[in-house]
């Protein structure tokens, strides 16, 4: 294993003392219980908190500022956060009108945060994300995993929160953006997570994983490497089968890299999307490319399609001023 | 019973969890994500360096000292439903006999809070295939007049033939329900975690009373 390590135990307070320094005009971090919070809060604002295990980042400390996040709570690498964690950092950003909790859907972080919210003594609700459809949704099972799609969740539900809209239309919002969402990954490469220091998984230099998870999970199949557009196509198959959008919908795309993918060959796969998408006469509304939803140094990378509505425009365009997200401010 | 029958079942726990991590680690990468072992870990020390609050408490209170640490240092799947375990024998203890058939009706109750966090029974392939059945075959065995030391003896033994039985399982909860057909084959890292822990607070126990 080579990674920039001191001690591997010292590994999380220390990159999270570093994003705090360097970002020190738009969050603080607080210690026991960790979590970091927007500098200036908005008083009379609904409350966003989201958190998960760290690994992903800039999910979901570099998204706490103006028009997404009001804190984040980091797990260690891969786990999720506590509820004292959670409870903490909805008190210190709630100024009245409630907390709303964006939840990855996996047992931890669902079992966690559920406790945070009935525990917390501050009004909130739970928005769930589950947008892999690489993972078949049942209720038996534990369901489809939240990945690249929280982000948008985030921003949009973000936007609307700071325009002044109460806990119950946030949630409502959450929910619908969550449903009109969906993402797939593929991987060329296993994560390495530090306390474990070997790969997740084994994959041959010719093989790759399709339909991969945030955590080096293993997908729908294990295949033979294919150009570019091949691999594509996979992906845009699954997601618009699960989506169906209608044969005017205008989409937002979000190209996202998982950690060790260089950003000219995420740039390839927006050009990959585009022509595929035509092909079939769907409209690319708005577009996204880059690394937002990561897991540690894997190779690959996931596309998330969310099928736009006026409203959606609207809080897409809105300002936003993150440590990761930055635009109209 | 009391915080130091409390405190030094946490410590065989620990024990075993430290001789057992590296075969944990491995279950845990073929089929989740491999931080099991190490949340688990890091929950047990958070518990001994909690020595002298654990000690000083009765048995009942001692437990939900034991829970609140849990939840607050272990994180992912295991630190709710670890927190839900202590915390739900932390509650019935004060309607049971603090003795070994007492106890049994205590354990239960911990796995039924278990139970309902993590919305789960048996056949999931979970730590629930290990805690469900050891809950049940306690309760007959008391029900039999078993003395304790019978007790303590078939209980690890159940345990782990329900740990094994993990393996022929498919997965529909947790990290490990991804892999679907693929998670057959392979133990359940979090039965194989409980197994080792139910084992190693048996153990201690029937040292205890001979």
């Amino acid at each position: 294993m080579k990674k920039f390590i001191n001690h591997v135990d010292d590994f999380l307070a220390e990159s999270l003392a570093g994003f705090a320094a360097a970002h020190a005009d738009l969050v603080v971090l607080n210690n026991e219980p960790v979590f970091v919070r927007r500098k200036v809060l908005k008083p009379g604002k609904v409350a966003l908190v989201s958190g998960g295990g760290s690994g992903h980042e800039p999910l979901h400390s570099g998204f706490v500022g103006h028009g997404m996040l009001d804190a984040a709570c980091p797990g260690q690498i891969f786990t999720s956060p506590t509820p004292d964690q959670m409870m903490a950092a909805a008190m210190a950003v709630d100024t009245g009108p409630g907390v709303l909790f964006i939840v990855k859907n996996y047992s931890g972080d669902v079992m966690n945060f559920e406790m945070a919210s009935e525990m917390s003594e501050v009004q909130n609700a739970i928005v769930l994300i589950n947008d892999d459809v690489a993972v078949e949704d049942s209720s038996y099972t534990t369901g489809r995993r939240g990945v690249a799609g929280t982000v948008i969740v985030e921003k949009l539900v973000g936007s609307m929160a700071e325009s002044g809209a109460s806990l119950e239309q946030c949630k409502a919002f959450g929910d619908r953006i969550n449903k009109r969402t969906a993402s797939m990954g593929v991987a060329f490469t296993s994560c390495v997570v530090p306390a474990a220091g070997t790969r997740t998984f084994k994959i041959g230099d010719d093989e790759i994983e399709v339909g991969v998870g945030i955590h080096g999970e293993p997908g729908r199949r294990r295949a033979k490497m294919a150009p570019a557009d091949t691999i594509v196509a996979e992906l845009l198959s699954a997601i618009v089968d699960d989506l169906k959008p209608q044969a005017d919908a205008e989409l937002l795309v979000l190209v996202n890299g998982l950690g060790g993918t260089p950003l000219g060959e995420l740039y390839l796969l927006f050009n990959s999307t585009r022509a595929w998408l035509r092909q079939r006469g769907l409209n690319i509304g708005r577009a996204q490319v880059g690394a937002l939803t990561t897991s540690l140094e894997m190779a690959g990378a996931s596309i998330t399609l969310s099928v736009l509505d006026d409203e959606m425009k609207t809080h897409w365009d809105s300002a936003v001023h993150t440590p990761s997200l930055r635009w109209g401010m | 019973m009391n915080g130091k029958t409390v405190m030094a079942c946490i410590e065989a726990a620990h024990a075993t969890l430290k001789q057992n991590t590296d075969e944990i680690a491995l279950l845990d990468q073929q089929i989740g994500d491999g931080d099991h072992i190490f949340n688990l870990l890091r929950g047990m020390e958070a518990l001994l360096a909690a020595r002298g609050e654990i000690e000083a408490a009765a048995f009942g209170p001692s437990l939900d000292v034991a829970a609140a640490k849990v939840l607050s240092t272990v994180g992912g799947s295991s630190g709710p439903l670890f927190f839900s375990l202590l915390s739900g024998m932390s509650k019935s203890a004060a309607t049971h006999a603090l003795d070994v058939p007492g106890f049994s009706g205590i354990f239960a109750a911990g796995v039924d809070a278990v139970g309902q966090r993590g919305k789960t029974g048996v056949g999931s392939k979970t730590m629930m295939d290990v805690l469900i059945p050891v809950a049940n075959r306690y309760r007959e065995l008391v029900a039999a007049g078993a003395s304790a030391r019978a007790l303590l003896d078939e209980l690890p033994r159940v345990a782990h033939v329900h740990m094994l039985a993990t393996r022929d399982m498919l997965a529909t909860k947790g990290r490990a329900s991804f892999l679907g057909e693929r998670s057959r084959g392979h133990i359940d890292p979090g039965a194989r975690s409980s197994e080792l822990m139910i084992a190693a607070v048996c153990a201690y126990l029937a040292q205890r009373i001979e």
